[in-house]
């Protein structure tokens, strides 16, 4: 990882944290660099305690990191808690009048911002964070237009007047650091690429309505519901039906009756609403109409910690809806590959008249990562399956759910002449007729069973195994799925300087697993970690129900907040030392 | 991907509305009439087969899509609302009929069904209504009356019943009705009624259960239900004589269209989105220079 900078600031909630924070990203990616930020917060409006990370750089920016260089308490809470996390050559800029410096390491400079003498606090409430802001970046070595007109972006609406207020104390503070607070040792770099900085659901809407989705449902649960509001504000924009409807089975029954009429459709909840959902899974199933659902997931189980991370709704994905049926489940790798994934896993879902299940969590729901514009593709690739949606020439009687070799069947959609059917959550005949009542038959049962199940074979060939990344002879093989790639990635760097050599093998898609090419690269490693942000090692024990094969060692968190480099490097040298076969990381950061 | 919807050459006959398979209903089930009502109606309204869609929930009356010949939907118990939602907003160029039975829309989903009210979406709405769960053989319904003995409650159900016009009449339904399998002429013409309101129609349509409740017969309500029809002097734009009117019970039982307005527009003609005609007409891809902007919100 080449250089970065980290700065955090925080706040009671109320306080103005996301203001300031959305003003770094934004100076921080028009300066050509990259971003990442994670906002550590509570289920309160106000109050409690809210810490926002940015770190930046030239390179991707793929994870938090491990410390900052530079922190913004907003209040005496923050300098308590976080004051500590700052080694020699960082910074802390903080309020003079209302804020007491805790105890420093040696090198950290503490810097005591004159508030109420450099800007009139009874009109201004949020004074002390426009000056730590302008103050911030003087010390950062940016110039102080790049923030003038980012402020003109951020209050333009309020009219000049406010622009100039928020202006004028910035340039305030900034001009107080550049006389009485020395400079970073190194001033922030500048390039000439231009970022786009966007949330993991906000990535997932945009990835929708470039897979082409015409309507999307939803019920507010965090921390999925950035999805909804994205949805919610540009679906007019993007010709897309949004509706809020008055709960998830709603939801996701709204989302197949949507499908059946023969538009893209999906939505997107978090593990309690998911589990509402699944009876619905099982029709989109039955009836094979396909959806894509996407899960938030957050800290459970029941309603958990609805603003905590957690990777631990492998197994409701795995096991939602009774019966067996084939499905698709995936989980993006970064904020990028929210974007990514869904036209992707549509064209699945939609080739094989399947559920697709999106698997993300709050880490990147929630957080935020620069891309290169280039990637948010609102052109990619669609493919809608074998559908029939016009009534061309005359043919023999309509088959729904035709038997065929591939397991699919063409799918007519309502309203075109001479293809009525009955489309059935009851088990049913070649067409649509139920067989679940007087009809039962087991010949038949058996067929249509064997039919759906067929497509599994070819859902496998059209999604590719995970690939190991990294020397292939390294001391130790790291696996993990979906967002903890970046944060294993460091750690693999980190392990590197320390002379432990380390790949990764990184899973995207987990239905279908692939589990035999798994297998056949975990055979050659030296020595196997799974790395998973849940209690069971839901992963571990899935690749274990799949192939038999046991790793070497675990490392889990479940303490809500996600996994940190070193957290990961530290592990693997406790367990290559032998010391331990199950690693539980301490979060060492009190948020 | 463009629908191509071209006019049956034929006027539609009631052959044309046949099932790929005959009803399994018990003999002498009520749900025989209003498939037949239902079947009726769309003939002599001639609304094209193809562009009617018939959703149900689970349950006896819940098979009624597989036996008349439209593009059907079975779905999940106490989900046929949100799901013909779903399907009519996404191409409201069809007739959506939704059909399921008192357990299925006044207790599974009775949430959806007073949601769905809410919204006034263009569907019809039928629930036929035995007072009994049938396909479960015989337990205590949302609307069995207090008193009555079920496999269930064998001592005497203890809960007020649901009275499903009051609550349609307060969840904002624009067309609420009551009708009798029994009285086939005046169904027919209350769903066709039903289905050429522009709005969301309720319809409570009495359809005995002739194996498990020997309360509410056929012989029990023929004497009882009085058509609202034949006095002309009900007024069924108003909404307060309507939900007095949905209270009597007893001796009189009223039919007929209790409440129908068209001063409420649906969902569909207010959805902006709609503008530009049903959702499944619309290119895959959002307009390149609307993407772009998309894009540049986030720089």
């Amino acid at each position: 990882m080449s250089h970065t900078f980290a700065l955090g600031i925080g706040g009671a909630a109320g306080q103005g944290v996301a203001t300031p924070g959305d003003i770094f990203a934004l100076i921080l990616s028009r300066r050509g660099l990259h971003v990442n930020a994670y906002n550590a917060y509570q289920s309160i409006i106000r109050g409690g305690h809210t810490f926002l990370t940015i770190r930046t750089g030239v390179d991707k920016v793929e994870n938090l990191g491990d410390g900052i260089d530079l922190l913004l308490p907003l209040n005496q809470d923050t300098m308590d808690r976080h004051l500590r996390l700052l080694k020699a050559g960082g910074a802390c800029i903080y309020n003079a009048d209302t804020i007491k410096p805790g105890a420093a390491a040696d090198g950290v400079q503490l810097c005591a911002l004159p508030v109420s003498t450099l800007a009139d606090i009874s009109r201004n409430k949020v004074a002390q964070n426009t000056l730590a802001l302008g103050a911030a970046l003087s010390m950062m070595g940016v110039g102080f237009q790049s923030l003038e007109s980012v402020l003109k972006a951020q209050f333009g609406k309020k009219g000049e007047a406010v622009v100039n207020e928020n202006a004028g104390i910035a340039r305030a503070g900034y001009e107080y650091a550049t006389a009485n607070f020395k400079p970073f040792a190194k001033p922030l770099p500048m390039t000439e690429k231009r970022y786009a900085v966007l949330s993991g659901n906000a990535a997932l809407a945009m990835g929708g309505a470039a897979a082409g989705v015409k309507f999307y449902a939803a019920y507010p649960m965090s921390p999925s519901t950035g999805v909804l509001h994205w949805m919610a504000a540009h679906g007019r924009k993007a010709g897309i039906m949004v509706r809020q409807v008055e709960d998830e089975i709603g939801v996701v029954n709204y989302t197949i009756g949507a499908a059946h009429a023969g538009v893209r459709s999906m939505c997107a909840t978090s593990g309690g609403g998911f589990a509402l959902m699944s009876e619905g899974l099982g029709l989109s199933a039955m009836a094979e109409i396909p959806i894509v659902v996407i899960d938030c997931q957050r800290a459970g189980p029941s309603t958990g910690v609805p603003t905590k991370t957690e990777q631990g709704d492998l197994w409701q994905m795995l096991g939602a809806a009774f019966g067996d049926y084939p499905r698709v489940i995936a989980a993006p790798l970064d904020i990028g590959d929210c974007f990514t994934l869904m036209p992707e896993i549509f064209n699945v879902t939609d080739k094989f008249q399947c559920p697709g299940i999106v698997l993300c969590d709050l880490l990147l729901s929630e957080g935020r990562l620069s891309v290169d514009p280039e990637l948010l593709n609102f052109n990619p690739p669609i493919d809608r399956g074998e559908m029939i949606t016009s009534n061309g020439d005359a043919h023999d009687e309509y088959l729904r759910y035709k038997i065929t070799e591939s397991g699919v069947s063409p799918r007519a959609i309502p309203g075109i002449p001479g293809f009525t059917h009955t489309v059935s959550s009851d088990e049913h005949d070649e067409n649509g007729v139920l067989i679940s009542d007087e009809y039962t038959n087991a010949g038949k049962r058996r067929a249509m069973m064997e039919k759906r199940m067929r497509k599994v074979q070819g859902i496998e060939a059209m999604v590719p195994p995970p690939v190991l990344e990294g020397p292939p002879d390294a001391d130790v093989t790291l696996i993990g799925w979906g967002s903890t790639d970046g944060t294993i990635r460091e750690a693999r760097a980190l392990l590197a300087e320390q002379g432990i050599t380390a790949n990764q093998l990184q899973v995207r898609w987990l239905v279908p697993l692939h589990g035999d090419e798994i297998v056949r690269i975990l055979g050659k490693a030296k020595h196997t970690i799974i790395v998973e942000n849940n209690f069971s090692g839901q992963f571990a024990r899935y690749l274990r129900s799949e192939t038999s094969f046991v790793p070497n060692g675990n490392i889990r968190k479940y303490d809500g907040e996600p996994f940190m480099p070193h957290h990961i490097a530290e592990a693997v040298r406790e367990q290559l030392a032998g010391e331990t076969t199950l690693s539980v990381p301490t979060h060492e950061v009190m948020v | 991907m463009a629908t191509i919807n071209i006019a049956q050459p034929k006027p539609m006959v009631m052959a044309d509305l046949k099932g790929k398979v005959d009803p399994d209903w018990c003999p002498g089930c009520g749900d025989f009439g209003v498939l037949a009502a239902v079947q009726k109606a769309l003939v002599e309204l001639q609304i094209p087969n193809h562009q009617v869609a018939t959703v149900s929930g689970i349950g006896c009356s819940s098979n009624f899509p597989g036996f008349i010949n439209t593009y059907g939907m079975h779905t999940l118990h106490g989900r046929s609302l949100p799901v013909a939602s779903g399907l009519k907003l996404a191409n409201h160029e069809l007739t959506v009929l939704v059909t399921g039975g008192d357990g299925d829309g006044f207790g599974i989903g009775c949430g959806h069904f007073v949601h769905a009210m809410r919204r006034n979406i263009n569907l019809t709405y039928m629930v036929l209504d035995n007072q009994i769960y049938g396909l479960t053989t015989g337990q205590t319904s949302p609307t069995s009356r207090i008193g009555m003995k079920t496999k269930s409650n064998p001592y005497g159900n203890c809960d007020t019943p649901v009275n499903p016009l009051t609550l349609a009449l307060s969840s904002g339904a624009t067309f609420v009705g009551r009708g009798f399998s029994g009285d086939q002429k005046h169904l027919t013409e209350l769903i066709k009624q039903a289905i050429q309101h522009n709005g969301f129609s309720f319809l409570d349509i009495f359809s005995p259960c002739v194996t498990y409740n020997k309360d509410n017969t056929f012989q029990w309500f023929r004497p009882r239900v009085k058509k609202l029809e034949d006095n002309a002097e009900y007024d069924s734009t108003n909404w307060i004589v309507a939900m007095e009117k949905a209270t009597v019970w007893g001796d009189e039982i009223p039919i007929g269209k209790f409440y129908e307005t068209n001063d409420i527009p649906t969902l569909e003609e207010t959805e902006p989105v709609l503008e530009a005609g049903p959702m499944i007409s619309r290119d895959l891809y959002i307009p390149a220079d609307v993407a772009k902007k998309f894009v540049e919100e986030l720089m």
